[in-house]
C-alpha cells in the first residue's frame, strides 16, 4: 500500500457475514495487482472443488501505483474459472481501481455464499452486506441505476454487477463494471451468481499524503506528456481498437462465420472508420486516463409503430465487432451495436457469447442440431435470431442453451461439432487469427488470452519463422506483463511504461526499497509472479501437453498460412519446458 | 483584471479526472481527489453527461466571503476569493453558504478546499474543457 510497508487485504465471508482485515508485509515481495492476487488465490482456492462451490474465493487487487499515475487504471480479478476449470484472471478499467484506492484497500478476498441475494457496499472501513433480493433478475444496467439511487458517492463510486446470466450460473457470464467496462472473460459473473452476490459498490475518501511532491510531479508530468503529446497512444483515442477491423481483415486474421474464413470480402460497414462516421457519439475514459479510448456508439431502434424510437448507447471495441459481427456474418454497425447491447444487458461475455452463437449456427446449418434445440432458426447474418438466442442463453431456456451458455467446449462435447467449436483450453479463442504466435500464445498464456503475451503482435511483427525465438519471445513477454499487471497499468500504455518509466514511478512514491530500483528486480518480480500462477495451474491439474485446441484453427489459414498442429504442439512443449524450469527454480 | 476558471466545453469531457488529480497533488500535496477544488460529476452514472463543480468566481456581493465570520476570505481580482488560512476558524459557514457546493472541508480541523483559480487544472485538461477567462474587477 502506498506510503506503507504492507498490503491491506479485506476479507469478506458471505456465509457468516464476517469481515476482517490483514496487513500483510509478506505480500510486498509481490508488489501489487496480479502478484498479490495470484498469491492470495493460491492461498485461498480449494483444488478439487467445483469452481462454483461456496468455498472458492474471488480475489480483487489494485496495483502498486494504481490511480496516481496516468493510465494506471485496472483492477485484476482472480478466481478459478468455471469455463476452463483452472486459473481465472480478468482485468477491468472504469472506476473500480480508483475507488478501491480511495477506500484504502489493496486487495479484496470474497468467500462463502449469502443465504439470499445480496450486494456488498464498501465505504472506507464500513463494509455492509446488503439485501439484494429485489434486484435478483434485473439486467446489469438496471441494477446499477437502483444502487445509484440508494447509495451516496456520486462521481466517485464504482458499481460492479451481474445480469441474469450470472445469476443463472451461465459459465460465460461476465461482471459489468461502471456500465461500459467489464471483467469479461472466464466466467467471473457465474461465480458472483454462485455466491448470491449481485453487485459490489465502493466509495472512499482516505487521505494519502504525497511525501515528495517535487519528485512525484516530475515523473507524473513526464508520463502525462508521453501519453498526451506523443503518438504512442493516438490510435486508441482516435478510431480506438476498431481500427483493427480493417487492419486484421487485410492480413487475413479476422474471424468470419465461426472462423470458417479469416477474411471478409466487404468489411466497409463494420470498419472502425464506418463506426466513427455513422455511430460514434462520445468517447470517455477510465479514471486516471487522459486518453479516453471508450468509444460509445449510438443506434436508434424502432420499438413500435407510430414512429416510436429508443436510443441505445453502446461501448464498442474491435474484439466485439469481430465476435458479434464478422464471426456471425453480421456486416453492419447498427446490428452489431444491438447485439453488444443485448449481451451487456443479460451479462454475458461478448467474446465467448459471439463464438457460442457462431458455433451453434454452424451446428444448425450442418443439421447436427435442429430448431427444436435452437428455438429460432439460426443463420449467419440473422440478427433477430441472435438477439433472441442471447436471451435464451442467459435464461438457460432449454438444455441446448444451458449447455451453450457454458461455452463451446461444454456444448460441443454434448452435441457434437467439436472440430469447429472454436476454443483453446476450453476458452473461446480471442479474435486474432494471426498465426503460430497467437495460437501458441493463447495455449501457453496463463489465462489463454491474447493479452497474456501478445502472440498476435509477434506474428504481425516477425516474418522469419523460428520456433525457439517465437517461444522465447512469448515467454519473456508473459513474464514482462506480470510486472505491468502488478502496477496495474492499462496494457494500451505498455509502450509508455518501459522499465525506466516504471522504476522512476515506483521511486517517486517510494513503492519499493531504493536497492530494488533496477531491471534485475523487475525481472525477478515478473518471474516470481508468473511462477505463482504456474503453481496455481499445477495445483488445479493443468497440463500443457493435454491442452485442447480447436481443429478449426488448423484448417482456416491464419494470415494466409495453414498452421500445422504438430509444429504448434512442438512449440507448446518447448514452452512447457521453460515453465518447468521456472517451477524448479528457487525464485 | 484577473483570470478565473470556467468549465465551458464539458461536452468534450472524457471523465479522466486529471483535473482533480493535479489540483489535489499540486495545491494540497495529496493523492486523494477529495482535496481537489474542482470535482467532476455525472448524473445517472457514467452514461450521463459530465459536469464540473468548482468555484464560479462570484464578484461583488460574495456569499462565502459574507458568511465568513473571521475575515479569512477576501475578494479576489476578477472574481472568487482568497483564503487566509491563518484567520480561518474552520466553522464551515462558507461551505454552507455556497449554493453550488464548491467549498469542501475534508476534516474538522483544517481550512476549506477552495479554488484559487490558479489554472493548473486547465493546463492539464486533455480536451480543453476548461479555460482561464480574463475578467475585469467588479
Amino acid at each position: 500500500m502506498l506510503n506503507e510497508n504492507y498490503i491491506k487485504v479485506l476479507n469478506i465471508d458471505l456465509t457468516t457475514g464476517r469481515v476482517s482485515v490483514d496487513l500483510r508485509e509478506d505480500l510486498m515481495k509481490y508488489l501489487g495487482g496480479v502478484g498479490v492476487a495470484s498469491k492470495l488465490l493460491l492461498e485461498n482456492m480449494v483444488p478439487g472443488e467445483d469452481p462454483l462451490s461456496p468455498g472458492q474465493p474471488i480475489i480483487f487487487a489494485i496495483g502498486a501505483i494504481s490511480s496516481i499515475f496516468p493510465v494506471v487504471t485496472k483492477t485484476v480479478a482472480m478466481f478459478i474459472s468455471p469455463v476452463t476449470g483452472e486459473l481465472g484472471e480478468s482485468y477491468a478499467g472504469g472506476r473500480f481501481a480508483y475507488t478501491m484506492f480511495n477506500a484504502g484497500i489493496d486487495a479484496l478476498v470474497i468467500k462463502g455464499m449469502s443465504m439470499h441475494p445480496c450486494y456488498i457496499s464498501i465505504n472506507n472501513n464500513r463494509i455492509d452486506i446488503k439485501d439484494a433480493r429485489a434486484f435478483w433478475g434485473l439486467h446489469a444496467n438496471q441494477v446499477g441505476q437502483y444502487i445509484r439511487t440508494v447509495e451516496g458517492g456520486q462521481g466517485k463510486r464504482s458499481i460492479i454487477r451481474i445480469g441474469p446470466a450470472g445469476e443463472n450460473l451461465c459459465k460465460i457470464a461476465n461482471v459489468n463494471v461502471d456500465t461500459y467496462r467489464h471483467f469479461g472473460r472466464m466466467g467471473l459473473g457465474a461465480i458472483f451468481g454462485s455466491k448470491n452476490l449481485k453487485a459490489i459498490q465502493v466509495t472512499g475518501d482516505n487521505t494519502k499524503e504525497i511525501k515528495d511532491q517535487k519528485k512525484y510531479l516530475k515523473v507524473y508530468n513526464d508520463i502525462f506528456n508521453k501519453v498526451t503529446d506523443t503518438k504512442l497512444m493516438t490510435k486508441y483515442h482516435d478510431l480506438g481498437t476498431p481500427i483493427n477491423v480493417n487492419v486484421l481483415n487485410i492480413i487475413g486474421a479476422l474471424p468470419v462465420k465461426n472462423l470458417q474464413q479469416a477474411h471478409l470480402e466487404d468489411d466497409e460497414n463494420i470498419s472502425g472508420e464506418h463506426f466513427a462516421e455513422r455511430n460514434l457519439v462520445r468517447k470517455i475514459a477510465c479514471v486516471g486516463c487522459p486518453v479516453g479510448c471508450v468509444h460509445i456508439g449510438q443506434v436508434r431502434r424502432e420499438f413500435d409503430v407510430g414512429h416510436e424510437y429508443e436510443t441505445l448507447n453502446v461501448a464498442y471495441d474491435y474484439e466485439l465487432i469481430a465476435t458479434l459481427g464478422s464471426d456471425l456474418g453480421i456486416t453492419d454497425s447498427d446490428s452489431i451495436l444491438e447485439l453488444i447491447d443485448a449481451v451487456e444487458e443479460y451479462g454475458l461475455d461478448a467474446v465467448a457469447g459471439g463464438i457460442c452463437l457462431a458455433y451453434a449456427t454452424e451446428c444448425f446449418e450442418k443439421k447436427i442440431i435442429t430448431e427444436e434445440q435452437t428455438i429460432v432458426p439460426l443463420a449467419f447474418g440473422n440478427k433477430d435470431s441472435y438477439l433472441r438466442a442471447i436471451k435464451y442463453m442467459a435464461a438457460k431456456e432449454n438444455d441446448f442453451y444451458a449447455a451453450l451458455s457454458d461455452g463451446v467446449a461444454v456444448a460441443s462435447k454434448k452435441y457434437g461439432g467439436e472440430d469447429f467449436a472454436v476454443s483453446i483450453a476450453k476458452n473461446e479463442m480471442p479474435a486474432y487469427h494471426t498465426g503460430y504466435g497467437a495460437i501458441v500464445g493463447y495455449s501457453c498464456g496463463a489465462r489463454h488470452s491474447h493479452l497474456c503475451n501478445g502472440g498476435y503482435s509477434y506474428d504481425q511483427a516477425h516474418h522469419e519463422f523460428n520456433k525457439q525465438e517465437l517461444v522465447d519471445s512469448i515467454f519473456d513477454e508473459e513474464v514482462k506483463r506480470c510486472v505491468l499487471n502488478s502496477l496495474i497499468i492499462c496494457l494500451f500504455a505498455r509502450n509508455v511504461y518501459d522499465n525506466p518509466t516504471i522504476l522512476s514511478a515506483l521511486d517517486a512514491v517510494s513503492a519499493v526499497a531504493p536497492e530494488n530500483l533496477n531491471d534485475e528486480y523487475l525481472e525477478q518480480l515478473g518471474l516470481r509472479i508468473y511462477k505463482t500462477k504456474l503453481l496455481i495451474k499445477q495445483a488445479l491439474g493443468f497440463d500443457l501437453s493435454k491442452i485442447q485446441i480447436s481443429k478449426r484453427v488448423f484448417t482456416t489459414p491464419a494470415m494466409g498460412e495453414i498452421l500445422d498442429e504438430g509444429i504448434t504442439r512442438e512449440m507448446i512443449e518447448m514452452f512447457k519446458k521453460k515453465d518447468e524450469e521456472l517451477l524448479a527454480s528457487d525464485i | 483584471m484577473g483570470k478565473v476558471l470556467k468549465s465551458v466545453d464539458m461536452n468534450k469531457c472524457i471523465g479522466c479526472f486529471t483535473c482533480q488529480r493535479v489540483c489535489a497533488a499540486i495545491n494540497h500535496k495529496s493523492f486523494t481527489d477529495d482535496k481537489s477544488a474542482i470535482k467532476i460529476r455525472t448524473l445517472g452514472g457514467i452514461s450521463g453527461k459530465f459536469f464540473a463543480t468548482h468555484c464560479l468566481a462570484c464578484t461583488g456581493d460574495i456569499a462565502c466571503m459574507n458568511a465568513c465570520p473571521s475575515g479569512a476570505l477576501t475578494a479576489r481580482p476578477g472574481g472568487g476569493v482568497i483564503l487566509n488560512e491563518k484567520k480561518c476558524i474552520h466553522c464551515k459557514k462558507c461551505a454552507e453558504s455556497c449554493i453550488v457546493k464548491a467549498i469542501y472541508f475534508t476534516d474538522d480541523n483544517s481550512p476549506p478546499i477552495i479554488c484559487k483559480h490558479c489554472g493548473v487544472c486547465v493546463k492539464y485538461c486533455p480536451h480543453n474543457c476548461l479555460i482561464m477567462e480574463d475578467k475585469e474587477d467588479a
